[in-house]
């Protein structure tokens, strides 16, 4: 029966396969959801069956207490908060696998089994990352659900802390795989992972988050991928190397995004950067009223909105919506301009807009709208901040310089929905809050939306 | 033994360059359900943890790490999937009907 499973595992593993193929296009992607199902199904029956499985009492409580977390989280999580949930799933995912290296080193050392090199390394990597993985996704669900301070938390020394951390936990790891019986090491060295965990994210700011979350993703992948090496299961590798080099590809989008390196991110903290430059002096903006506003957008043939962290912060996406149908009503063009590291996780801003009905087709990539705004009436900025400022082009000591942006700054007239003339996370002015086209629209992006609704229904009455 | 590693690692390497073409091609429209996919999917370790947890004569510290381990696993399981389909189903198509 053993030896038949390995067929299951191989049906699962092209259903894994296909699982992600799919999920290249909004037409084909529930397929994908569907297959995924089947072969998740199919491997957790087939290992019940066909091995000698104990202690049901444990796994079906287990099974049962993790099917009554899951439902709720899937339904009730707003999609505001679905940051949020995905670092919580990268702590789940690398906790099951730091804990099942746990239990497989010492169930080896309680039979005296010494646990040879090839399988030692495996897996020490499997636990390294599972332990460092899990608290560190805990410290981003910290930070994205503002438990924490989104702000970095720095120190002096702190790379230098971090790295003679991670070089303990390392050498520790390289002498258990030497001498895997000396079990009294074990909860030191993860003792330590779990700690570097918590010291390699608090220094990563809000802005930051997009790419945390995928290298997360990336390490909570790798970490199962581990386990598969361990455990001689071909399905865990093939599953784990899957969702291992998803993450490294949205993290190497969000980092070119950005025109940042891995390392700049980590070991970077970009709000140092703030003290620098926060001496920038109060300058003159104009600003708009809602009904200034409503008027310039109906006077308008084309607009293009500019979504960023501000529009889930105030959770405006319905009322944009709104706005989006009064003013296709009225025959304007509208389209969203969606910049890679909008919001705080990969696609972020897409996921929002399309809770809120609008067809993914309005839906535009930066390389694909950017050079629609210089034939654009006005482009209306809601809760963006630096991926629409014109210093990433121009000003060389910006620290910003060289990041890919929208050019919002070309459109004819440029309306901002913000707070205040507060700057960002990354503490840096706007250029395009005091360009002479710009108007400021000061509020909160959901009241001001609502507002400029409010005032183009009556003009078009009258 | 050493073949089978050997195997493992071929796996591996195949695996991993499949998943690099495979999700170069996803569209960026869709890129947070993706990472709730590949979540969902990567919780496969779940055999792992079941392996761990009913093994014969399991001791009761394999019996706890593996019992967390399933529940975490699970929780990721049901909740990726589900979350990752209600997410999908915002995505209207073009034109706007349902």
């Amino acid at each position: 029966m053993a030896h038949a499973v390995s067929y299951i595992y191989l049906i699962s593993g092209a259903l894994f396969i296909l699982s992600l193929k799919w999920m290249n296009s909004p037409v084909t992607a529930r397929r994908g959801v569907f297959a995924g199902e089947i072969g998740m199904l199919m491997a957790i029956a087939g290992t019940l069956l066909a091995f000698k499985v104990f202690n049901w009492e444990w796994i079906l409580a287990a099974f049962f207490i993790g099917t009554a977390a899951g439902i709720p989280i899937a339904y009730i999580m707003p999609m505001t908060a679905v940051p949020q949930r995905t670092a919580m799933s990268h702590a789940c995912g690398a906790l099951a696998a730091a804990l099942v290296g746990t239990a497989e080193f010492y169930r080896a050392n309680q039979f005296h089994e010494i646990l040879p090199t090839f399988v030692m390394v495996p897996l020490m990597l499997e636990t390294l990352l599972g332990f460092l993985t899990f608290t560190g996704s805990l410290m981003a669900m910290g930070k994205l659900q503002e438990v924490l301070p989104q702000r970095p938390i720095t120190y002096r020394g702190q790379n230098l802390t971090n790295f003679t951390l991670f070089g303990i936990a390392a050498g520790l790891a390289v002498w258990l795989i030497i001498n895997p019986t000396e079990t009294w090491i074990f909860p030191i060295f993860a003792g330590l992972a779990l700690v570097f965990g918590v010291l390699l994210i608090i220094p990563i700011g809000g802005a930051d988050m997009p790419t945390v979350i995928a290298l997360l993703n990336s390490y909570a992948g790798l970490s199962a991928c581990a386990m598969g090496f361990v455990l001689g299961n071909k399905l865990l590798v093939i599953a784990g190397a899957l969702d291992g080099s998803s993450g490294l590809i949205l993290s190497i989008i969000m980092c070119k995004a950005m025109n940042r390196s891995f390392t700049n991110v980590l070991f970077g903290a970009f709000g140092q950067l703030q003290v620098a430059h926060g001496h920038a002096e109060k300058r003159p903006v104009r600003s708009a009223s809602p009904e200034e506003a409503a008027s310039i957008l109906e006077a308008a043939s084309s607009v293009i909105i500019v979504p960023g962290y501000g529009l889930a912060v105030a959770q405006a996406q319905h009322k944009i919506r709104e706005l989006y149908d009064a003013l296709m009503r009225r025959g304007v063009d509208v389209k969203f301009a969606i910049h890679p590291v909008a919001g705080r996780m990969p696609g972020h801003m897409n996921v929002l807009l399309a809770e809120a009905d609008i067809p993914y087709d309005r839906l535009y990539e930066m390389d694909d709208i950017n050079s629609e705004f210089a034939q654009c009436d006005v482009a209306l900025v809601i809760g963006a901040n630096d991926v629409t400022n014109p210093a990433a082009r121009s000003d060389k000591s910006s620290p910003i310089y060289g990041m890919p942006i929208l050019d919002v700054d070309k459109a004819h007239t440029v309306m901002v929905i913000k707070r205040s003339m507060s700057p960002g996370f990354a503490g840096i002015d706007n250029e395009l809050y005091y360009m002479d086209k710009t108007l400021m629209l000061f509020g909160d992006a959901k009241v001001f939306v609502t507002e400029i609704l409010k005032e183009l229904p009556a003009r078009a009455a009258a | 033994m050493s073949t089978d590693l050997e195997n493992t690692l071929y796996i591996f390497m195949l695996a991993t360059f499949l998943g690099l073409e495979v999700i170069r091609k996803v569209s960026p429209l869709l890129h947070t359900p993706l990472m709730s996919l590949t979540n969902a999917i990567s919780a496969v370790s779940v055999v792992g943890a079941i392996l761990i947890t009913g093994a014969q004569g399991a001791t009761t510290l394999s019996k706890v790490l593996g019992f967390i381990a399933i529940t975490a696993a699970v929780t990721n399981i049901v909740s990726g999937f589900l979350i990752t389909d209600r997410m999908l189903k915002m995505f209207k198509k073009p034109g706007g009907k349902k």
